[in-house]
């Protein structure tokens, strides 16, 4: 069935159609015709962002934390360009996001007109996929390829860039039935021989372990069951990395915690000493493998992942097994039951009693204080009081953001934002409000830093304006932390320009905002305080003033392998842990 | 021993090898632009690159690119073309099977008495039309493979080549298989 409407309508039916409720955005010129359909109806709702970075991060947070297309709306020239960071930012992550952006006239495409940008070239290296709509009598089809591209396969940024004139010409709508696109079609069941082979393996490994990604979330609820599954059924201890978490539960006896850069003792030297590692819906990552010629020296690899080009990429896999994670667990599952042996136990045992062994070293352990709040103690706290609450949190980036991977514990899919692959900072408040938009009755956090949250602030007038409740909750260390624990691991604790200087009152800044402001400096009201915050129905910001000079143990620097790992209490100063090699080095 | 970068470093690479690669493509707007930013986004090498539309009824273009690459550099970039969405298929005609590979350039050579004559008796060797003449230059056409016209290119220097012209790589399977 196809009826006749302008192009602007057009963009309005065809979100309806895809069953897109929220659209964050932000009108200009370009797209005026646009904003117009949408005052005419009811059933896509717009929500006004204060940039239009923050649309997307809120789009992002939306995605992430149901699931869904997350869908943006933005104007030409400085509304596409100030997208941009969001957009990377989503491919980096995989986040499925349909962007809209209006354009000037086809007939001034390339003319330097006003508020024109090469939108498509701009955009090109940082989405999945791009259209330039120049014929009416394709904006349909357009429309619905970019949210079946965005969403299969590896989920991405697709950009839509529709000249005003397109907006005004009127021409036939198609619905998303039949849309079937030519080339795009990744493959989600893997191969079951690769499959069989990696099962094999899998029952004569001595020290087995499971290296997650966010793939596992990507692929959706039911792949995080099937993992809990396979993991409990196989007795194999799993970690995960940041973008992985919640997919298995954090207070599951085999959860060794998160790997990598800022990962748990027991995790990263099981990543290095195992002899099989089954690797799902990661990507073996930098901040993941640290030194790449030491990295798990001994182990066969399994690699799981819909994108061929994640497989082999850094790291060669024995058996790589390109598919959906969900589908090609599914297959693990049923592969594992079916065959002969169960795992072999006497090994087992051998590989769980060095883990505990690991794990009695407690590398999360830090000095509390009578006096100060330890910022990893807020988090404690935080955690403390939120769990078991229907609870999202996002974070910016820094310190914060590693002390809440780590300590914060995650029991569930979806529940977990925070930019991964760009380290945006600015990510976790327009994320928050995402997340708030699409789970009205929930707890959403976004766990900051001083500097990061500076960054989109703005958007807290979002949060007021939709009645939003997103509390920011500040780890206030005055400092760019993590900055400044680099300059102290490589710049001789030269703290070049990492000092947050001249901030804002943000007790203040909350009632500017028409927001309330709390801020906690004795570890003793800390309790309370947090109680405070969680009750009030409103957008908070909680200033939260830690001790300023807490480093993020533990820490594998800069290339070293998983085994040369600096452990918190292992010296005075990082810069001590680097120079003094026999303290450190584990 | 400190570290200086915030990065692992580079590791020990496997030997570089050379592969041509077939592509084929939706001809529509900026497919070109998605391939070769790929090639200089993520730093990988173009040696040559052709293309041209070669299924007018189905608007499809075929990208020929030598690439220079480690084994795994070559898988990523065929991994990575096959991820851009109007990308159809990627075939590395290096190890496809027998393949032929021919390049055509056209040569401006310029020259008067015996350098003159030498350029036309080294051409018929070489199996070169003279496509244009004058009474001081000749424009030869030669079609081969990338090393034959490289040969060519050589024993024209000495004798008065001023341009050279040349599509870059073209290739095809042998046998009656299609890609
Ligand atoms: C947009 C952006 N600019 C710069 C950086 C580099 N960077 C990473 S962490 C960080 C400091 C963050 O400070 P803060 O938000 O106070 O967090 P803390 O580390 O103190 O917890 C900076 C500048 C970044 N990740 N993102
Ligand atoms: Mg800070």
């Amino acid at each position: 069935m196809s009826r006749e409407m302008t192009g602007a309508e057009m963009v309005i039916e065809a979100l309806a159609d895809q069953g897109v409720e929220h659209l964050f955005g932000y009108p200009g010129g370009a797209v005026l015709p646009i904003y117009d359909a949408l005052f005419h109806q009811q059933r896509v709702h717009h929500i006004l962002v204060r940039h239009e970075q923050g649309a997307v991060h809120a789009a992002e947070g939306y995605a992430r934390s149901t699931g869904k297309v997350g869908c943006v709306l933005v104007t030409s020239g400085p509304g596409a360009t100030n997208a941009v960071t969001g957009l990377t930012d989503a491919l980096m992550d995989s986040v499925p996001l349909v962007v809209i952006t209006g354009q000037v006239p086809t007939h001034l495409i390339g003319n330097d007109a006003f508020q024109e940008c090469d939108t498509v070239g701009i955009t090109r290296p940082c989405t999945k996929h791009n259209y330039l709509v120049k014929n009416i009598a394709d904006l349909a089809r357009v429309l619905h390829e970019a949210f079946y591209v965005a969403k299969t396969g590896r989920p991405g940024p697709v950009v839509v860039d529709i000249p005003k004139d397109i907006q005004f010409a009127k021409g036939l709508y198609q619905g998303p039935k039949n849309i079937q696109h030519k080339t795009y079609q990744p493959k989600v069941k893997g191969d079951l021989e690769r499959i069989r082979a990696a099962v094999e393996l899998m029952r004569h490994a001595k020290r087995p372990l499971f290296y997650t990604g966010g793939g596992v979330i990507n692929s959706g609820k039911a792949a995080s069951q099937l993992l809990r599954e396979i993991v409990k059924l196989t007795g194999f201890p799993i970690t995960s990395t940041l973008m992985g978490l919640g997919a298995f539960p954090a207070s599951d006896p085999q959860w060794l915690g998160m790997l990598g850069m800022h990962g748990t003792y027991e995790a990263n030297l099981a990543m290095h000493d195992c002899d099989v590692m089954i690797c799902v819906g990661a990507r073996f990552d930098d901040r993941i493998t640290g030194r790449l010629d030491a990295f798990a020296p001994g182990s066969r690899k399994i690699h799981i992942d819909i994108d061929p080009s994640s497989i082999n990429k850094n790291v060669k896999a024995e058996i790589p097994i390109i598919g959906d994670c969900g589908h090609v667990l599914e297959d693990m599952l049923r592969l594992w039951r079916t065959g002969a042996a169960a795992a072999d136990k006497a090994a087992m045992a051998a590989w769980w009693k060095q883990i505990a062994q690991w794990r009695a070293r407690k590398s999360l352990a830090y000095k509390n204080s009578k006096d100060i709040i330890k910022p990893q103690y807020a988090i404690e706290r935080l955690y403390a009081a939120t769990k078991g609450k229907d609870v999202y949190i996002t974070t910016e980036v820094g310190q914060h953001q590693m002390w809440a991977a780590q300590l914060y514990g995650f029991e569930e899919p979806n529940r977990w934002m925070t930019s991964g692959g760009l380290g945006t900072m600015g990510y976790g408040l327009p994320a928050a409000v995402g997340v708030q938009m699409a789970h009205p009755e929930a707890l959403v956090i976004d766990i900051a830093g001083e500097a990061s949250i500076l960054m989109n602030m703005q958007e807290m007038s979002t949060a007021v304006q939709y009645r939003l409740p997103v509390k920011v909750f500040i780890l206030n260390n005055q400092y760019m932390g993590m900055v400044r624990q680099w300059q102290e691991l490589l710049h001789g604790g030269r703290y070049s320009q990492s000092y947050s200087d001249a901030l804002p009152d943000f007790v203040k800044l909350a009632e500017a905002y028409h927001a309330v402001g709390i801020r906690c400096t004795n570890p003793a009201d800390l309790d309370a305080a947090i109680a405070e915050m969680i009750n009030v129905n409103k957008p908070v910001i909680f200033d939260c003033v830690v001790d300023q000079s807490e480093n993020c143990f533990p820490m594998i620097p800069s290339g070293r392998a998983h085994n040369e790992m600096i452990l918190g209490d292992a010296a005075e100063s990082i810069e001590d842990a680097v120079t003094e090699e026999g303290k450190m080095m584990v | 021993m400190s570290s200086t970068t915030h990065y692992p470093a580079a590791t020990v690479s496997q030997a570089v090898e050379t592969h041509t690669l077939a592509v084929i493509v939706d001809n529509e707007p900026g497919v070109l632009a998605r391939v070769i930013g790929l090639f200089s986004g993520r730093g990988y090498n173009i040696d040559s690159l052709t293309v041209s539309e070669t299924e007018h009824q189905k608007h499809l273009s075929r990208i020929t690119i030598v690439t220079r690459g480690t084994p795994m550099v070559i898988e990523q970039i065929k991994h990575q073309l096959e991820r851009l969405v109007p990308v159809h298929r990627v075939v590395d005609m290096t190890i496809a099977g027998p393949a032929i590979e021919r390049e055509l350039a056209m040569v401006k050579v310029r020259g008067k008495g015996e350098s003159r004559v030498e350029a036309l008796r080294l051409a018929d060797a070489f199996r070169a039309r003279v496509i244009d003449a004058s009474t001081a230059s000749f424009v030869f056409e030669i079609t081969g493979g990338s090393g034959k016209i490289e040969q060519f290119i050589a024993l024209m220097i000495p004798l008065g080549l001023v341009e050279i012209s040349r599509t870059g790589v073209v290739a095809i399977s042998r046998g009656p298989e299609t890609m």
